[in-house]
């Protein structure tokens, strides 16, 4: 033992209802700790966050109540949980006494080899207590783009995208969804939703010797103020919000921070607020909390969630978070871009505000200054009427952009008044369409007008060759992505859902 | 009917059954392989020093300053091997090397340490220095080179020369696809340890325990007897553990005899798919010939597998291929000839299909693409072209039930409703400019036994104890396929016993010795065999007792739901009652098992004989929408009917005919390796080694609407309970997908113009089709067979 390690630097976890301790090494993810402590149920399988076998119900705060939260355990530091109350597929039920997932699983033939079971069973009992699925029962069941399918209980079958099953061919685990009920009275995982969910525990974690003698320090800082202060003394700490890309790093690249400062949970970054001329996101909202409370208040948003990664990831990452580790790829930056967002930046000195079009400044690098964080995202208010967001990529779901292009667009009396269009995937960082934004607008709504933009747009960006999509390509997406978007809003005007 | 393939009366196969563990599964309590490392004490962990170069001489390999790295415990390398440096199957295949590294990736060595994180901190420090040599990285640079390694088969049958010269339409083409990695969601792993009573005590994820455990033995020096291993259930295998769990396995086993503790070898995800072989991506070259009626007089190709850098399985998987080349269509006249493409890649394996698919993808090909420029629809063009009685393979065996592919066929345009749904298809296209639909039919028959004869036999082990419960036993691995669950309703069936009295103890080769690898789709078939052989002598056994108790002849004694009774007898006997008695008149209540596939034989050297016990059918419909934008496409709609002969288990068949099928839809769409091909430093890397980069499907690809059925009235002769296997068929069924990905390509251009698309069909290359197709519309229209010229490697020629 390290002369740090003291009694009150270990973290308490309650799992399944058993309080277990954590002092292990800060880069201990929350999978690796639960199979040390012999809960072998959840898997690694991919380390990444890709494939769900680690998949583990964490209670989150939802309101005044309790969310159970389904999150890829190779993904969320273990130090993490400090103070939290985790439920793994062992916790749901045992044989004898199984869950009402467990149950239609084993039953309709959702298992094969087994090893992405506990994982799906706890996303689908994330889904399966999700308050919300008793009324979209009654709702349609699929919507116009299919970025939502569910069952006639209510169940969105994407709550599943971020789980593979090599075996199954998914069809009877659609079915086992399907089939699930609503929660009996005497069910005490939904029973307790009603109280509040444990408070963040405001954890400073020195983990415990190994052989190699990396440890690490863990802090969560009680308030913004003293996550500031922090960073004011160590500018080159590590801070982690969602994990989702901690854990990637960590599992994949060894990375190994000396000071980690976990901002997900600061109150001030998590407020959402919808004022007149703005609506302002807190840094550390989950991409699923904003999905849920912005209720498609803001459409193209609205559009990119189903698309960003999967419901797993959603409910860990931050939108903060995705802007903050810069990545050319992120699908949140080309639509902000569109939305003309601007970062809220707060460092000791006290904030300002970068547009976010300023805000990238090279492959991973951004003006965001050492000490500072990004608390929260503006977004300036009315918004364009028409708006869209492209995600080109291998697999519709659960999967990383090759090309993303969001849009927002207002035609006067058939002139285009206003064009914003931001792209990921096609230079070195995110960016904005000027020249495609300029080629449009004083001009006719109209397929001419967009033809020849689109020649405009065919040439932004610096579009490179790699795994995912020849460099090729990306620049024929770049050209056919605006006849797309004047194809798809003919066709919404069709409907009588346009403008 | 045969006394094998016969049921008797309250038989509990053809029940629906779960999977025999899937309460297990659901709850998070079924124990993979490293599941046990956290039961043992003082655990050392393996990893890797992996190689930087595509091919290159090992000039020297320092590890000593991984010695100094705390945590560290032992580094191994070649030198440390007492015995036979191979872990393959042609001795071509060094565990760890010597002089010269044969891929990136190659583990050059092993550092293992008190945790995972010492393993690595060590592994990282070991400095390998390396002259860096030429590299062939793709099978194009390996046939430039004339770089082949193993046997060069030749099938030849008929005339081909006489009937290409006569033919009235002839076609050739080049059609090169790509590989797929298996994805299993457990990885690699074995965990080994030297017991109290000195055995080599190898609990390792592996389908082939038995070359498990000799290549171990050869490794290590020691005899077989002294070697165990044990598998107790797989995450997912699909051919992907065949050969290659042995290196890994022998790795641990090493580390045990050499530190005296257990070692686990477990390879993340990325090692796994940077170290393990693949599928084998194959290139074609092919010539086919006509008569005006769309019915194929002649075929001649040459099938290159990408074998990387070692046989391992090549050789096999390669002659499946080539006997798969026909799929379900009569070819009178045909000369195939295969070889094995050596270059700088991991060493390509087994994989569902083993080949069968490779070689019937290249006829599915070919019929999709020359259809146009005969001027008949695909769906008619493959039906004309089945097999019928009396016909025989290109390799002289009858094919038998060929009525069965035009039954699958017939019931699968009905139930899919698929004349119907053309006419709506023709609908859309016309009023949808941006979106196409298509949909395209495919047949499935593949060959079932292991193409070489010896493999083709299975051993159990069925223990009664006193109080009449059963344990049972067999040489067979559960990888999620379904087979224990399978074995277990076979010896209840057997011994007519419930199947709550019935266990299945973990694969192990101490139990049943000398085992063929669980592949080849014949799992349930030979297994099956020996647990019922093994079970029906200890029943023959019990009769005998009964029959002096009941005071009727033996031959009259029956078993059903653990109730025996005299068919002229009007009292019964309990099971367990029967069993008790039976130990206490000193009768064996244990039985060894073993069966063999009779009828078989195989000349390797002419590619003749009958091969296979059967084939299994199948016939699948798909429907799927492209979008022209950016090539992306939904699936819309699947119709399967699939010949399981009749079922032992159908929940469980119904299970590897859809997960079969979407795996297959996932080689044919969206996974993609991809290696650096570039002549940079990382040159031969695979760029596509990790799951945010190698995508399977995942639940949103899988079919909108999925229906399958089992084709009735399909019993089996003279197979287990009647019933065919069902593991790698379904997964062929898949090129429906892409048959129908190409007619939807199509109908963005004029009618009339072949489709080349490449394999795998991303949207990317979706995409690329649909604009060749496009421009070819707007162009001046030619004639059908004249543009045919036009679209890359295929070449039209009229007499």
């Amino acid at each position: 033992m390290t002369a740090q390690t003291t009694q009150e630097s270990r973290c308490r976890i309650t799992v399944n209802g058993t309080a277990r301790e954590f002092d292990g090494p800060t880069h201990t993810n929350a999978l690796d700790f639960l199979r040390g402590e012999g809960l072998i149920g959840a898997k690694e399988g991919c380390a990444e966050g890709e494939c769900g076998a680690c998949a583990i119900l964490v209670a989150r705060a939802d309101g005044d109540g309790t969310r159970w939260t389904a999150l890829n355990a190779c993904l969320l530091p273990a130090a993490a949980l400090d103070g939290q109350e985790i439920v793994t597929s062992e916790g749901l039920g045992e044989p004898g006494d199984l869950h009402p997932v467990q149950d239609q699983m084993a039953r309709l033939g959702g298992s094969q080899c087994g090893y992405c079971t506990p994982g799906f069973v706890c996303s689908m009992a994330a889904e399966y207590y999700r308050p919300e699925r008793a009324e979209a029962a009654h709702a349609a069941n699929t919507d116009d783009d299919g970025d939502h399918h569910c069952g006639p209980n209510g169940f969105d079958v994407h709550s599943l995208s971020g789980n593979l099953c090599r075996c199954t061919g998914y069809r009877p685990i659609r079915d086992a969804a399907f089939a699930l009920g609503t929660p009996d009275t005497d069910d005490g995982l939904a029973a307790r939703r009603a109280a509040p969910a444990p408070a963040p525990a405001f954890t400073d974690l020195a983990g415990a010797d190994t052989p190699t003698g990396e440890t690490g320090r863990y802090r969560r800082p009680a308030s913004l103020a003293d996550a500031l202060r922090i960073l004011g003394e160590e500018p080159e700490a590590l801070v982690v919000a969602g994990g989702t890309d901690w854990g990637v790093e960590v599992n994949i690249k060894g990375a190994r921070a000396r000071s980690v400062v976990a901002i997900d949970r600061l109150a001030e970054l998590r407020r959402i607020e919808i004022a007149d001329g703005f609506i302002e996101l807190g840094a550390a909202c989950t991409l699923s909390e904003l999905e849920r409370e912005l209720a498609g208040r803001v459409p193209l948003l609205g559009k990119l969630f189903p698309q960003f990664a999967s419901r797993l990831i959603r409910n860990g990452a931050t939108i903060g978070g995705n802007l903050g580790t810069s990545s050319p790829i992120g699908d949140t930056p080309p639509a902000l871009l569109a939305l003309d967002a601007e970062l809220v930046l707060t460092s000791l000195e006290g904030r300002r505000t970068v547009p976010l079009g300023e805000y990238f400044t090279g492959y991973r690098q951004t003006v965001r200054a050492p000490g500072e964080l990004i608390t929260s995202i503006l977004i300036p208010t009315p918004l364009a009427p028409m708006t869209s967001f492209q995600k080109i990529a291998k697999r519709r779901f659960d999967d990383i952009s090759s090309v993303a292009i969001g849009y927002a667009v207002a035609v006067d009396d058939g002139v285009i008044t206003r064009a914003r269009i931001g792209l990921g995937g096609v230079a070195a960082t995110p960016l904005r369409a000027v020249a495609t934004e300029a080629a449009l607008e004083g001009r006719p709504w109209s397929l001419e007008t967009v033809r020849a933009a689109a020649e405009v747009m065919a040439g932004e960006g610096t579009p490179m060759d790699d795994h995912r999509a020849s460099a090729k390509y990306r620049t024929a997406m770049l050209a056919s992505s605006l006849e797309r978007f004047y194809a798809e809003q003919l066709t919404l005007a069709g409907h009588g859902r346009g403008e | 009917m045969s006394h094998l393939s016969q049921r008797p009366a309250g038989a509990v196969v053809g029940e629906a059954r779960p999977h025999e563990s899937a309460i297990e599964h659901v709850t998070g309590t079924a124990l993979y392989t490293d599941d046990l490392g956290h039961r043992m004490v003082g655990l050392l962990h393996a990893y890797p020093v992996q190689s930087t170069h595509a091919h290159a001489r090992i000039l020297n390999l320092d590890t000593s300053p991984a010695e100094a790295v705390p945590g560290v415990v032992r580094i191994i390398t070649a030198a440390d091997i007492p015995g036979v440096n191979d872990q393959g199957a042609k001795h071509d295949e060094p565990m760890l090397p010597v002089d010269e590294v044969m891929f990136y990736g190659q583990p050059v060595a092993w550092v293992l340490g008190e945790d995972l994180e010492a393993a690595k901190a060590g592994a990282a420090v070991v400095v390998l220095d390396c002259e860096p040599l030429a590299s062939l990285v793709t099978i194009r640079d390996a046939i430039e080179a004339g770089s082949y390694h193993g046997i060069s088969p030749v099938i030849d049958k008929g005339d081909p020369d006489g009937a290409f010269a006569e033919a009235p339409h002839v076609f050739e083409g080049e059609f090169e696809f790509a590989g797929q990695e298996h994805f299993y969601l457990e990885t690699q792993n074995s965990l080994a340890y030297v017991d109290e009573g000195g055995q080599i005590m190898i609990n390792c994820s592996t389908q082939h325990p038995t070359e498990t455990q000799d290549i171990v033995s050869h490794v290590l020096d020691v005899p077989a007897h002294q070697v165990t291993v044990q598998v107790l259930r797989m995450g997912g295998g699909f051919g992907g553990k065949e050969m290659q769990p042995h290196g890994y396995a022998a790795l641990a086993a090493l580390g045990a005899t050499l530190t005296g503790r257990p070692v686990r070898v477990r390879l993340n995800r990325t090692l796994d798919i940077t170290m393990t072989g693949k599928r084998h991506g194959f290139h074609s070259a092919w010539k086919i010939a006509f008569d005006d009626d769309g019915r194929i007089l002649a075929l001649d190709a040459t099938l290159t597998a990408d074998g990387g850098w070692s046989l391992d399985l090549s050789e096999p998987v390669l002659t499946r291929a080539m006997c798969h080349i026909d799929n379900a269509y009569w070819v009178p006249n045909i000369r195939v000839k295969g070889r094995v493409a050596k270059c700088h890649k991991t060493s390509q394996t087994a994989f569902r299909g083993f080949g069968g698919p490779q070689g019937m993808l290249v006829m599915e090909d070919i019929l999709g693409r020359v259809a146009p420029a005969l001027r008949i629809s695909a769906r008619e063009l493959r039906r004309r072209n089945f097999y019928v009685e009396g016909q025989d393979t290109p390799y002289y065996q009858p094919v038998r039930h060929p009525d069965r592919i035009e039954a699958a066929w017939s019931q699968v345009l009905e139930s899919a409703d698929v004349a119907h749904r053309e006419e709506q298809i023709a609908e859309f296209n016309a009023r949808s400019e941006h979106k196409k639909r298509a949909l395209a039919l495919t047949p499935v028959k593949f060959g079932i036994s292991f193409n070489l004869t010896a493999f083709n036999q299975a051993g159990a082990l069925v223990l009664v104890y006193k109080d009449g419960s059963v344990l049972i036993n067999h040489g067979g691995t559960e990888m999620g396929q379904g087979l224990h669950t399978k074995m277990l309703q076979v010896a209840a069936t057997t011994l007519g016993v419930p199947l709550s009295r019935v266990r299945l103890a973990p694969t192990r080769t101490d139990k049943v010795p000398n085992t063929s690898a669980t592949a080849a789709s014949s799992g349930s078939d030979l297994n099956g065999g020996a647990v019922k052989d093994a079970c029906e002598q200890i029943q023959g056994r019990l009769a005998q007792v009964a029959a002096i108790k009941l005071g009727v002849p033996a031959h009259e004694i029956r078993f059903e739901g653990g109730v025996v009774r005299g068919l002229s007898a009007s009292e019964t006997l309990d099971w367990d009652e029967l069993v008790r008695a039976a130990y206490f008149q000193r009768i064996q209540l244990s039985a060894a098992g073993f069966y063999r596939t009779e009828g078989l034989h195989w000349d390797l050297s002419s590619m003749r004989g009958e091969p296979f016990k059967y084939f299994s059918y199948g016939v699948a419909a798909s429907e799927v929408e492209v979008d022209r934008f950016d090539g992306s496409y939904t699936l819309r709609r699947v119709d399967i009917v699939h010949d399981v002969g009749d079922s032992l288990s159908p929940l469980i068949d119904l299970g590897q005919i859809e997960g079969g099928f979407v795996q297959g839809a996932g080689w044919m769409t969206l996974e993609d390796l991809r290696w650096d091909t570039s002549e940079k430093p990382t040159r031969g890397r695979l760029a596509t080694q990790a799951a945010s980069t190698y995508k399977i499907p995942s639940l949103s690809e899988m079919p909108e609407v999925f229906n399958v059925a089992l084709l009735q009235k399909a019993h089996e002769e003279g197979a287990v309970y009647g019933s065919k296997a069902v593991g790698e068929p379904p997964l062929m069924l898949a090129f429906s997908v892409r048959e129908a990905l190409r007619q939807a390509v199509a109908a963005f251009g004029a009618p009339g113009h072949s489709v080349d698309l490449a394999s795998p069909a991303t949207p990317e290359a979706v995409f690329w089709a649909v604009e060749a197709a496009r421009e070819r519309a707007g162009a001046r229209a030619n004639t059908a067979e004249s543009s045919e010229g036009a679209a890359r490697g295929v070449a039209a020629s009229m007499p």
